[in-house]
């Protein structure tokens, strides 16, 4: 029999402990493929956040490290700047990125820091079970909106792709999706132009979006998740490249 | 050059492979000095958004392997707390320098010495020591910076150099160069460190440990190495302290005026004699704890309303008795002040 796909090395054989229907596994996958087809296992140093994807080192086979909520794009640049040769990535939530590590994300891509950054968006705080983040849609009921987001008060979701975009340091950034094989194709193939820009040395941060499903948090089935991304969360945040 | 600027070369000296650093007074010659030197000898400087982003910056180089430091005055270094657990957390080396002004708040910039509970008590949370150095002079902050480095390396944890206003913007004439008044100390392998899983598995560091009983287990190692180093790295001064009735302890620019109200009242005939912690984590507790045994009087002088002086009590065990004198928020204690706290002792009966 012919074998048509296959586990990529660096992603460990084990099971994970992300919830069934959850986009964290997915967009693992899609960065470990990357470093073994760039080949570049050698020499990448991995950033887990905190959040769901905090033991992202028991999945992913590279050199990682854990950094306090938020911090990882400073910590990026403390490596990136002391070895120029190595690949590095942060991994971060919406919580973690948008939410308590804002002013990290923004003068990280600021200085132009050639680091990649993969964000995953899925709208709310999903470790500390399921809170409001500032990516999380109007009429949103989350454990601290249980009446719906509402603008007043609490905000408009926070667009951190479309923000980033307008400054000169962020050289590449595209939003994606892993709810269909199409749109996991696409993810896939943003990041690794991610990565690839790091490889050539392209001055500037690179960021991917993925939109990733939280049934648990979004008390729906997996299958209502996938739904969910598609009809209301690409309405907030649209599809496609936003730089570079 | 000013206690900054010297430093500053020092830590090069040391082999600093990167800076990171925000200014804030009164430490901005370090940042400034850094930004032209660190690029000369073609290693890392950058000025940080935030002392949060600087000391995860010193976190991300050390992690893989590089000597790294940030400086800062007191507010920073209370943003910088997050970053120090993480590091002790994590066991990772770093040279934090705090040129200490008047707080709480805002406080103000001139000199004072009110951040030492937060330096030697670990400052950030959780079961965490960081070790503290305290110097007096201009040549010994620069004694202290590969001192701090050594230190830093061999136990794998952040090192605090607490300096003040004075000693920052002090300047003496230094030996930069010269022979070293603490040996310096072969750099133990970093075998941890992540330099991309070349060739070997792949490196993991980190400070989240949920399984049951693995974090006691990291606490339990980390006090070990604690306990190791308050045996073997506790460094001070004494002085005239075997002959002398009552005993001064001070540190950093206070030990200086220390030292000048004591020779006064030699002079004049008391018998007293002085103690200088240059650790202040490891706290010369036995030093102290064997001046006790002969029932002097402690005075403790600091440039706060009482800090070391707790750690002192603790020495002392009650043995003897543990008298106070302090100026806050940046007020800084005269020679006469010192001299007249120490004639107005009244020493007790010999028993
Ligand atoms: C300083 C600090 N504040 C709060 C927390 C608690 N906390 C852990 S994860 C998290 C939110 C994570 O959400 P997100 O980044 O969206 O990631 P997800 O879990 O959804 O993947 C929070 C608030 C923490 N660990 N540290």
């Amino acid at each position: 029999m012919e074998t048509v796909f296959e586990r990529t090395p660096t992603f460990k054989d084990c099971p994970t402990h992300y919830c069934p229907g959850c986009g964290h596994g997915i967009a693992h996958r899609l960065v470990a493929e990357t470093v073994d087809e760039l080949g570049t296992r050698g020499r990448t140093i991995g950033i887990a956040p905190v959040g769901c994807a905090v033991l992202a080192y028991d999945y992913l086979d590279v050199d990682m490290v854990e950094v306090a909520h938020g911090r990882a794009p400073a910590v990026a640049t403390g490596m990136k700047r002391t070895n120029p040769d190595k690949i590095i990535f942060s991994y971060q939530g919406d919580g973690d990125l948008a939410a308590i590590g804002t002013s990290e994300i923004v003068h990280a891509a600021h200085r132009g820091e050639q680091i990649t950054v993969i964000f995953i968006n899925n709208a709310v705080f999903g470790m500390t079970g399921g809170q409001m983040a500032p990516t999380t849609v109007l009429g949103q009921v989350t454990t601290t909106t249980p009446l719906g987001r509402k603008a007043e008060g609490e905000g408009y979701p926070l667009q951190v792709s479309e923000l980033l975009a307008v400054l000169p340091g962020a050289i590449y950034i595209e939003r994606c999706a892993v709810h269909k094989p199409a749109e996991v194709r696409k993810a896939k193939k943003a990041i690794k132009h991610a990565f690839q820009l790091q490889v050539d040395g392209a001055k500037g941060l690179s960021m991917v979006e993925v939109l990733s499903q939280c049934p648990t948090a979004w008390r729906m089935t997996p299958a209502e998740a996938v739904e969910w991304v598609d009809k209301e969360m690409t309405k907030v945040f649209p599809l496609g490249r936003l730089k570079g | 050059m000013c206690g900054n600027e010297a430093l500053a070369e020092a830590a090069i000296i040391a082999g600093v492979d990167a800076y990171f650093g925000y200014p804030i007074t009164p430490q901005n010659e370090i940042t400034a000095y850094m930004s032209r030197r660190m690029p000369e000898e073609g290693r890392v400087f950058v000025q940080c958004e935030s002392e949060l982003a600087a000391i995860n910056m010193v976190f991300g180089a050390s992690a893989t392997g590089k000597r790294s430091m940030t400086t800062s005055s007191s507010p920073g270094i209370s943003l910088m707390q997050e970053g120090l657990s993480y590091l002790a957390g994590a066991e990772l080396p770093a040279v934090v320098v705090n040129v200490m002004r008047g707080g709480p708040g805002l406080g103000n910039i001139a000199p004072a010495q009110g951040d030492y509970f937060q330096a030697t008590r670990g400052g950030g949370h959780g079961d965490y020591r960081t070790i503290t150095l305290g110097p007096s002079s201009v040549q010994e902050l620069v004694d202290c910076m590969g001192l701090a480095f050594d230190l830093a390396d061999e136990y794998r944890m952040p090192v605090i150099i607490l300096a003040d206003g004075i000693l920052g913007q002090m300047m003496e004439p230094v030996v930069l160069n010269g022979e070293k008044r603490w040996p310096k100390r072969e750099p133990p392998a970093k075998d941890w460190a992540l330099t991309g899983a070349s060739g070997r598995k792949q490196n993991i560091v980190r400070s989240l440990w949920l399984k049951e009983g693995v974090l006691e287990e990291l606490n339990n190692k980390l006090h070990r190495r604690y306990k190791q180093i308050e045996k073997n790295e506790v460094i001070c001064e004494q002085y005239e302290v075997d002959y002398a009735e009552i005993v001064v302890v001070a540190y950093g620019v206070a030990a200086r005026i220390v030292r000048g109200a004591v020779t006064r009242a030699r002079e004049q005939g008391i018998k007293v004699g002085w103690i200088r912690p240059i650790t202040l984590w490891p706290f010369p507790t036995e030093q102290i704890s064997k001046a006790a045994e002969e029932l002097k009087v402690f005075l403790v002088v600091e440039m706060s309303l009482g800090q070391m002086v707790e750690d002192v009590k603790l020495a002392v065990a009650g043995k003897a008795p543990v008298l106070f004198f302090g100026r806050a928020g940046g007020a800084v204690p005269t020679v006469e002040q010192v001299l007249e706290t120490i004639r107005q002792l009244t020493i007790p009966e010999k028993r």
